[in-house]
């Protein structure tokens, strides 16, 4: 599994890449596992409790995966391939934390079940980054300290690109209003609001 | 989260087949729901509230469900569309300003993305004893079970429309707009089409506060009709922060003017009621009179005659009265 970050540490190795590896690495064996094993996706009409086979795109890649229905983009990203850079803070939607694109649209991964999301294109903070160059919005967020304990980061960060590609992002009035779903309780606010203008102007060259 | 069955309906007749099972018109009970943005439904079922044993997810029918139509004289939306597209819309902003701020000063950036019009007008109260499982006395959920909101934290709740069964506030920005423009719905059923004044979709409390529409099992609202335009209209949100938060109070205005004198003119309240609520005696006293601030507020004073307080929540006549005046001044001083 790749993951961006690892190769900007000199000594590469980090948390992240380390956490990132451990979760791979967790659900590698179930999923060899019931390769083998009968298809479930049949009777899994009638019966709630089987598990369905489903592909979720995510940054551009297809991912196979055998899930209980109740499974949430989120968790899905999370928890089965690896992609720990959304975060769980409500899991309500009231937070912003797990923000993901859909179609270029930003939404809330906690509330969308991995079910209703196939077909579409998801964008996670992990698919920002060109390679080891960081997205214009995250180096934007590292340039103006627009975060203390960074929980909140992904979501903002994957947000604020949205509410830029919007039209949003064009006073400070008009991104505090339409960056409102995404809470920061470090109240890092007022960085964040400089970093989203450091960004735009890049992001709407394209 | 209670496992479920998951289904996809790919058109109108299939979503209506696979609803049939759908139950009686307690809407948190029924066996069979409908999935669209799912805002307010995967949030329930993650609380427990709703436990749906089969999901009909009918966002496939968003490509003929999700059209904006402003031909002719009359606006139409279509029920999957969503909310931040409407919001968006130039022509909506322009020619329906309350209904383009209602929607725009709902929810958050992310939320207006996913929830759809139909779901949005039908999104469940926000009455905490109705959302936390653990209380067992709602009338909403457990029908006969008693209220614990009446004499619990209230500071929320409704003034208007209560019974002594439910005081949970209807939490929605757009309905408001919709009833005051004298909007219609139109719903699809088994048995075919119907069309009903949006003022005549939601139900009050009164003693079954479980039964929360009109809406007969199994149908799905596929769209709405504004007739007219109201190019001088506010959606006026008082709330506990500036931004992504319910009402507290608030108003949708509409008037039709002509050298200062009010020839109609439309008012509703949110955050204060039980239901989209009209004030249609209060908004009575604009018609045909010239606009002033002592007329305003008279007209705000007859929007909450009928209010009535519980311990928590007497503050939101007087607020609800600022709100009203307020957005009916801005509207009248608007330049159009």
């Amino acid at each position: 599994m790749s993951d961006k970050s690892s190769s900007s540490n000199a000594s590469g190795f980090n948390r992240r890449a380390f956490m990132a590896a451990a979760a791979g690495t967790a659900v590698a064996a179930p999923l060899t596992a019931r390769a083998a094993g009968p298809a479930a996706t049949p009777s899994a009409a009638q019966d709630p409790q089987l598990p369905v086979d489903l592909t979720l795109r995510v940054n551009g890649q297809n991912r196979q995966l055998n899930l209980d229905a109740r499974t949430t983009v989120l968790d899905a990203l999370r928890e089965r391939l690896g992609f720990t850079g959304s975060k769980k803070g409500c899991d309500h939607g009231q937070c912003g934390a797990c923000t993901v694109l859909i179609d270029g649209r930003r939404v809330l991964s906690c509330l969308t079940l991995a079910l209703v999301a196939q077909g579409h294109e998801i964008t996670t903070i992990e698919g920002l980054a060109d390679g080891d160059k960081l997205h214009p919005m995250q180096q934007a967020f590292i340039d103006q300290d627009a975060f203390q304990c960074g929980y909140c980061t992904p979501g903002q960060i994957v947000s604020a690109v949205a509410c830029v590609k919007e039209g949003h992002a064009n006073s400070d009035d008009d991104i505090r209003e339409y960056m409102s779903g995404n809470i920061c309780r470090c109240a890092a606010y007022p960085n964040i609001v400089a970093a989203i203008k450091q960004a735009a102007p890049e992001i709407l060259k394209g | 989260m209670q496992p479920f069955v998951f289904q996809s309906a790919n058109d109108p007749s299939a979503a209506m087949q696979a609803l049939a099972a759908s139950g009686g018109n307690n809407v948190t009970e029924a066996p069979v729901q409908a999935l669209a943005g799912g805002t307010t439904l995967i949030d329930l079922m993650k609380l427990d509230v709703m436990r749906p044993s089969t999901v009909i997810d009918i966002n496939p029918l968003s490509g003929a469900w999700s059209q904006i139509n402003l031909e002719g004289e009359n606006l139409r939306l279509g029920a999957m569309a969503r909310m931040a597209d409407v919001a968006a819309h130039p022509e909506i902003q322009k020619a329906y300003p309350v209904v383009a701020d209602s929607l725009k000063l709902a929810a958050s950036a992310q939320l207006r993305n996913m929830a759809t019009l139909g779901g949005n007008v039908l999104q469940r109260t926000r009455c905490t004893y109705f959302r936390d499982i653990s209380y067992g006395n709602c009338n909403k959920r457990n029908p006969g079970s008693g209220c614990a909101a009446m004499e619990g934290v209230n500071r929320m709740h409704a003034v208007l429309g209560t019974s002594d069964q439910c005081i949970a506030t209807y939490a929605g920005d757009f309905a408001q707009s919709l009833i005051a423009l004298d909007g219609t719905v139109e719903i699809i059923g088994k048995s075919g089409t119907r069309s009903i004044a949006f003022a005549q979709l939601h139900r009050q409390p009164g003693n079954s506060p479980q039964i929360e529409t009109t809406l007969a099992p199994g149908e799905l609202i596929s769209g709405f009709m504004i007739p007219g335009r109201w190019p001088r209209s506010v959606y006026l949100k008082a709330r506990d922060r500036q931004s992504y938060e319910f009402a507290l109070a608030s108003a949708a205005v509409a008037l039709d003017m002509q050298n200062g004198v009010v020839r109609d003119a439309r008012l509703a309240l949110g955050g204060v009621a039980t239901v989209p609520w009209r004030a249609r005696e209060a908004e009575g006293l604009l018609k045909e009179q010239k606009f002033d601030d002592a007329l305003a507020e008279r007209v705000a004073d007859a929007a909450f005659a009928g209010a009535t307080p519980r311990h928590h929540n007497a503050f939101k006549i007087a607020l609800g009265k600022r709100v009203v005046a307020r957005a009916l001044y801005q509207a009248a001083t608007m330049e159009v």
